[in-house]
């Protein structure tokens, strides 16, 4: 079993659901991501997202657009995240998520792409924009490296494609919580908890849920349905608002504490 | 996804229905002015040494061919019993073609616009709010067409369930590059057939610029199987070697943005590179992946021409038939001069005049002015 299938399991084992936490590697710099990750990881944090910077983030909201820029003028690239996340598994054990969209990976070449992240540590990876219908090579090439794969479903999915993520998916399947872009919510639509019942009943590997969410209230809302809950902007926004790394790396550390102690329904 | 596997079903449910296509034909030719003329440009063409035939898309109702599409997509919009439109654009003057649907029809609208081109083209964002859209202003990135696309398919992600999205290229993810193609043929349709007519002979040559390229696939399609030279013409900006340009299909590699795979400006790492045109419409880092295709396959030949020269085409032709085209459609019209070069002695050229140039007036009168103090 994965490292990263074992720690979602283990939290659904002990009653509760897995805290995934997002952030733009690189944002501000690659150094501070290392300290960032290895808090959370600290704090309660089962497993971290690293969201690769595209200059054209089409399934973000604005916080990780502007996240995604600042990481793409602190110099940020595939290769230096890939070099990140070496230098992350020196210190931390949590697995991690690589989510990227298709051209940066299309660019660094598909294969090479696989075999390095492997090779660095990363778990699972996620291609926002690639669906399963244009997935067959990546998901051979991902077997054959061993790194899990992560598709999205949205609340519009009908049963066909949420069947389709589910057997294309090995890590988990990712339940967009509601219509639209990432970013905070108010609250959670009431279509998730719906999706992820569709979900869980076809898919053969556990079952993520975010996109808006944002608070530990969002988080207890949604432990019991979900294996595991994303929260990703309201972290982003802590690391764009705070003014110093010692400012930054407290306030992820508290908001990351009080949302791993939300995800026991 | 869901949303476009749907729409790729209702759309080629309609376009086998011989009532859609009455409707379309209809509205096309009651409302939007088709077919429009295919004039022969005598004075122009002895100025270049040709025989020079404008598919006159600037006749158009509303001032260029992007009707033709918007009133194709507005109508299957209606079909589908959505309420709601979105629509991206650059020079303005597909959201002008959106917004006129959406009045036609009774829809609501909302057009996405780089606060760019909102300056450089603000006669069209008075035009679109006066037929009734809400034109957002888009501030992120490059603050042009590549970023009102991006805010565009935003909006979709969360609207889809009774917003229908009318991307004004042969871009974007599967079925809208086959859709556009599909309702911009007419363009070359027309043209063909009136060619044979006024000269009993197919054109050596049909060129026309490209940006997205929604109006060079619109004409050349008709053509892929003839014994015709197809020419695109794209924004070379201040000159390719300035990297101020936007010759995607001369200068890009493949890469995948909006939803589909094509050639691409981009860096090393994937990222997708600034890009810059004097004219809005061509002023994206991508283009329709259906021209990827047939620059790869050799069928058509794509070339590009720089500001300084767009500008001299606009008054070239201004000058020499009383046409002001748009800076857009100039591209094509500057490069006639070397193509002629490259084509037997006094060719028949056909070109794609895509759009006309009132939106235009501001920057090409700041242009007179300085040239006219140097």
């Amino acid at each position: 079993m994965t490292r990263l299938a074992r720690r979602l399991r283990e939290a659904r084992a002990s009653g509760r659901a897995a805290l995934v936490c997002y952030l733009t590697a690189g944002d501000p710099s690659l150094t501070e991501t290392a300290d960032l990750v290895a808090a959370m990881a600290d704090c309660g944090a089962d497993a971290v997202e690293l969201g690769v910077p595209f200059s054209d983030p089409l399934a973000d909201g604005p916080t990780i657009q502007r996240s995604s820029q600042r990481a793409l003028a602190s110099g940020a690239s595939l290769s230096g995240i890939l070099e990140l996340v070496h230098r992350i598994r020196e210190r931390a054990d949590v697995p991690l998520v690589l989510m990227t969209y298709h051209n940066p990976v299309l660019a660094y070449g598909r294969a090479r792409f696989a075999q390095e992240a492997r090779a660095a540590g990363v778990d699972a990876t996620i291609q926002t924009d690639l669906p399963p219908e244009e997935a067959r090579d990546w998901l051979s090439l991902s077997h054959d490296a061993g790194l899990a794969t992560v598709f999205l479903v949205a609340p519009t999915s009908p049963p066909d494609r949420i069947a389709a993520a589910g057997r294309a998916s090995t890590g988990f399947v990712y339940c967009v919580s509601r219509m639209g872009v990432t970013g905070a919510s108010k609250e959670i639509a009431p279509e998730a908890a719906d999706l992820i019942g569709r979900a869980r009943a076809v898919a053969g590997c556990p079952v993520c849920v975010g996109f808006g969410v944002s608070t530990p209230e969002h988080v207890r809302t949604l432990a019991a349905a979900a294996d595991g809950v994303v929260v990703g902007s309201a972290l982003v926004a802590i690391v764009e608002q705070e003014p110093t790394p010692q400012a930054r790396l407290a306030a992820l550390r508290r908001t990351t504490s009080a949302l791993a102690a939300a995800t026991r329904a | 996804m869901h949303a476009l596997l749907q729409l790729e079903r209702e759309y080629r449910a309609a376009r086998r229905d011989p009532g859609f296509r009455a409707e379309l034909s209809r509205w096309l030719g009651t409302y939007a002015g088709r077919p429009t003329p295919l004039y022969r440009a005598d004075r122009l063409g002895e100025a270049i040494g040709a025989r020079v035939y404008l598919k006159r898309e600037d006749l158009c109702h509303t001032g260029a061919h992007k009707i033709n599409n918007a009133l194709g997509q507005a109508l299957l919009t209606t079909r589908m019993q959505k309420r709601r439109v979105i629509a991206e654009t650059g020079a303005g003057q597909h959201g002008v073609a959106t917004a006129t649907a959406c009045a036609l029809f009774g829809l609501e609208c909302v057009v996405y616009m780089g606060t760019e081109d909102m300056r450089r083209q603000s006669l069209n964002v008075d035009r679109m709010r006066l037929l009734g859209a809400t034109v957002v202003p888009v501030s992120s990135g490059t603050m042009t067409l590549k970023d009102a696309t991006s805010e565009a398919m935003r909006d979709w992600a969360a609207s889809v369930r009774d917003t229908h999205y009318i991307v004004g290229s042969v871009v974007g993810p599967h079925p809208f590059p086959m859709m556009v193609r599909d309702f911009q043929s007419v363009i070359g349709l027309e043209a063909r057939r009136q060619m044979l007519k006024s000269e009993g002979r197919l054109p050596d040559c049909a060129i026309a610029c490209v940006g997205g390229g929604s109006n060079a696939m619109g004409l050349f399609g008709p053509f892929v199987r003839d014994p015709v030279r197809l020419v695109g013409v794209e924004a070379a900006g201040e000159g390719i070697d300035t990297g101020r340009h936007c010759a995607t299909l001369e200068e890009g590699s493949p890469g995948v943005l909006h939803g589909s795979l094509s050639l691409l400006l981009q860096d090393e790492d994937g990222q997708v590179l600034p890009t810059h045109s004097i004219s809005a419409g061509l002023d994206y880092p991508g283009v329709g992946p259906e021209h990827a295709y047939l620059k790869e396959t050799g069928r058509a030949e794509y070339v590009s021409v720089r500001d300084e020269d767009a500008l001299e085409a606009v008054a070239l032709l201004a000058r020499t038939e009383g046409i002001i085209p748009a800076l857009e459609s100039a591209h094509a019209i500057a490069y006639l001069a070397p193509l002629c070069k490259s084509l037997r002695p006094h060719p028949t050229v056909l070109v794609g005049l895509s759009g006309r140039g009132d939106k235009d007036m501001e920057t090409v009168s700041a242009w007179l002015q300085s040239r006219g103090s140097r």
